[in-house]
């Protein structure tokens, strides 16, 4: 059997006496490509904020290959393995494309080794998996969206992370730009990485995940393959407006 | 290496010019300035690389001039060992203020680095052994050789200072920390998914920072052969060292170097020539044209220049 990556128990979060989170649970095996959906509203920003280290949960615990990781400040959790992307982009602005990707490698991968690593190349060689490299020294404030969007994986790369969360990376996209990110995430997946995939574009999830959790009103209402998933009628209610 | 040749050269100027220009006013208007470019070049590496607007310098600045003029005035310290205790303290109340203000973000935290000055000056206006609300007269002991003159020695004690400063600074910026401070100024959440520990790094930018405007300060009651909480925790030099990096640029080490040589000489001239009020307006004038007309400084636009004409 596969291990658990990361496990979630139990996780309530509150944002005075609105419920974000109410005791969410959730076991996510290596490898596995894992698809969350749910309305606008429902949590799913938010359970990945407390998995990623943004936010911190009142109740509950997040184990990462083991290991209790919902105390540790973000930068812990990266250094542990958890990389995510943002739903809105944040590059770092003020520098080249491959800059953005020279600070993981040097506060990840490299730490505390920094003399003699190629984090330039590394980064560069990054940006080529994802069709970047022509872009490198081009300033982060000057690429298109979908750029953007390759940016924030490539950077999430950088960290040589062991989970992957990807917050809504084709959102606002064409259609083909779509298959693009998608075709990136599949590499990656392929490559060994454990990804969760938070997503509105419907099609592009349910071909992408092997597993599937609607959120509604902080809550799961449903857990299983993404055909079982779509024909919930609980989801179809909540979600799918059916 | 280049970096270094100039910096002994412009020490080596410094030491000839104190042994053979013969008038003091030069030295005495120098020093000014030298004392702004160090300010300068403290404050960016806080408001500048991170982005951490501070207000607070008066509050660094001050405990270093007291804290050097407290030293003298008990043990009769010599002046290096007041200038390291000064970086010293200042340093640690850098820390301190980080751990209680660096929480916050944006206009919460300038605020707080504002509090901190109010606090600092009413402190030492109840000192009585530092001089209260009066000040403290201090006598200069002999300068040390080869000066023949106090305000000499200092002038090139303050570009030693100044030197350190900006090495520092630039050490800061070109290295894994420089980008870690970057990546914070651009979006400190994306930073610390990308592994930067934000708090400690802002910590350690914010104790350099304080440690270097202690020493800026540590000087001060020998120039003066005075010290009062009044003027010493002047609004004035916050005002400089914050003006200096937007008029110089904030993106490069230089940058604060150069603003506060054209803003502090022009205060200086401005005083001498039409009156000490005027000097206020200098600074006002700049700032706006320069936000205005040249959000990235004196670099900025030579960048700019650079740019067009190589076209």
């Amino acid at each position: 059997m596969v291990p658990d990556i990361l496990k979630i128990e139990g996780v309530t979060k509150q944002f005075g006496g609105f419920t974000a989170l109410n005791e969410v649970s959730l076991s996510i095996p290596q490898g596995e490509r894992f698809g969350l959906i749910g309305p606008n509203g429902s949590g799913k920003t938010t359970l990945i904020n407390c998995v990623s280290g943004a936010l911190r949960n009142e109740a509950g615990r997040i184990l990462f290959d083991g290991e209790d990781v919902s105390r540790l400040p973000a930068y812990q959790r990266t250094r542990r393995g958890i990389a995510r992307s943002f739903q809105i982009p944040r590059p770092f602005a003020s520098m080249s494309v491959v800059e953005n990707l020279v600070v993981p490698l040097e506060y990840v991968v490299h730490r505390g080794s920094l003399r003699g690593a190629d984090t330039r190349g590394e980064a560069l060689a990054i940006l080529r998996g994802m069709g970047l490299a022509a872009k490198a020294d081009t300033p982060a404030n000057q690429l298109s969206q979908v750029e953007l969007r390759k940016l924030e994986l490539a950077r999430a790369m950088a960290a040589r992370p062991r989970l992957l969360i990807s917050d809504e990376a084709m959102a606002g996209l064409a259609p083909n730009e779509v298959d693009e990110v998608l075709a990136i995430l599949f590499d990656l997946n392929r490559a060994g990485i454990t990804i969760i995939m938070i997503e509105h574009i419907m099609h592009a999830v349910m071909r992408f995940s092997q597993r599937m959790v609607c959120l509604d009103a902080g809550r799961i209402i449903c857990e299983g393959a993404p055909d079982a998933i779509v024909a919930n009628p609980e989801v179809q209610r909540a979600y799918l407006g059916a | 290496m280049k970096f270094w040749i100039s910096a002994a050269i412009v020490l080596a100027a410094a030491v000839a010019a104190a042994v053979t220009v013969k008038n003091e006013y030069f030295f005495f208007a120098g020093y000014t300035v030298l004392v702004f470019v160090t300010l300068a070049t403290a404050w960016n590496i806080l408001g500048g690389y991170a982005g951490y607007v501070n207000f607070g310098t008066p509050a660094f600045f001050g405990l270093g001039a007291y804290t050097a003029a407290v030293l003298f005035k008990a043990f009769a310290m010599p002046l290096v060992l007041q200038i390291l205790a000064a970086g010293v303290m200042s340093g640690l109340l850098g820390l301190a203020a980080g751990v209680l203000t660096l929480r916050l973000r944006g206009i919460f935290f300038a605020i707080a680095t504002i509090a901190l000055v109010v606090i600092m000056e009413t402190l030492f206006i109840n000192w009585r052994f530092a001089g209260g609300a009066t000040g403290l007269q201090l006598l200069r002991p002999p300068p040390m050789p080869p000066f023949e003159s106090y305000i000499k020695m200092l002038f090139v004690l303050a570009v030693a200072i100044a030197i350190v400063a900006v090495a520092v600074a630039r050490w800061i910026e070109q290295s894994w920390i420089g980008r870690g401070l970057r990546a914070i100024r651009d979006s400190e959440e994306a930073a610390e998914c990308t592994g930067v520990p934000t708090l400690r790094l802002k910590l350690f930018a914010c104790t350099v920072s304080g440690a270097l405007m202690g020493t800026a300060g540590a000087c001060m009651p020998m120039y003066l052969s005075f010290i009062e909480p009044a003027s010493t925790f002047n609004l004035n030099y916050a005002i400089g060292a914050l003006a200096s990096p937007m008029i110089g640029g904030t993106a490069h080490y230089l940058g604060p170097v150069i603003g506060a040589l054209i803003l502090s000489t022009l205060q200086q001239v401005v005083s001498v020539t039409i009156s000490s009020e005027m000097n206020v307006l200098v600074v006002g004038v700049l700032l706006v044209f320069f936000v205005v007309a040249a959000p990235e400084g004196v670099l900025g636009l030579f960048k700019k220049w650079f740019r067009t004409s190589s076209k």
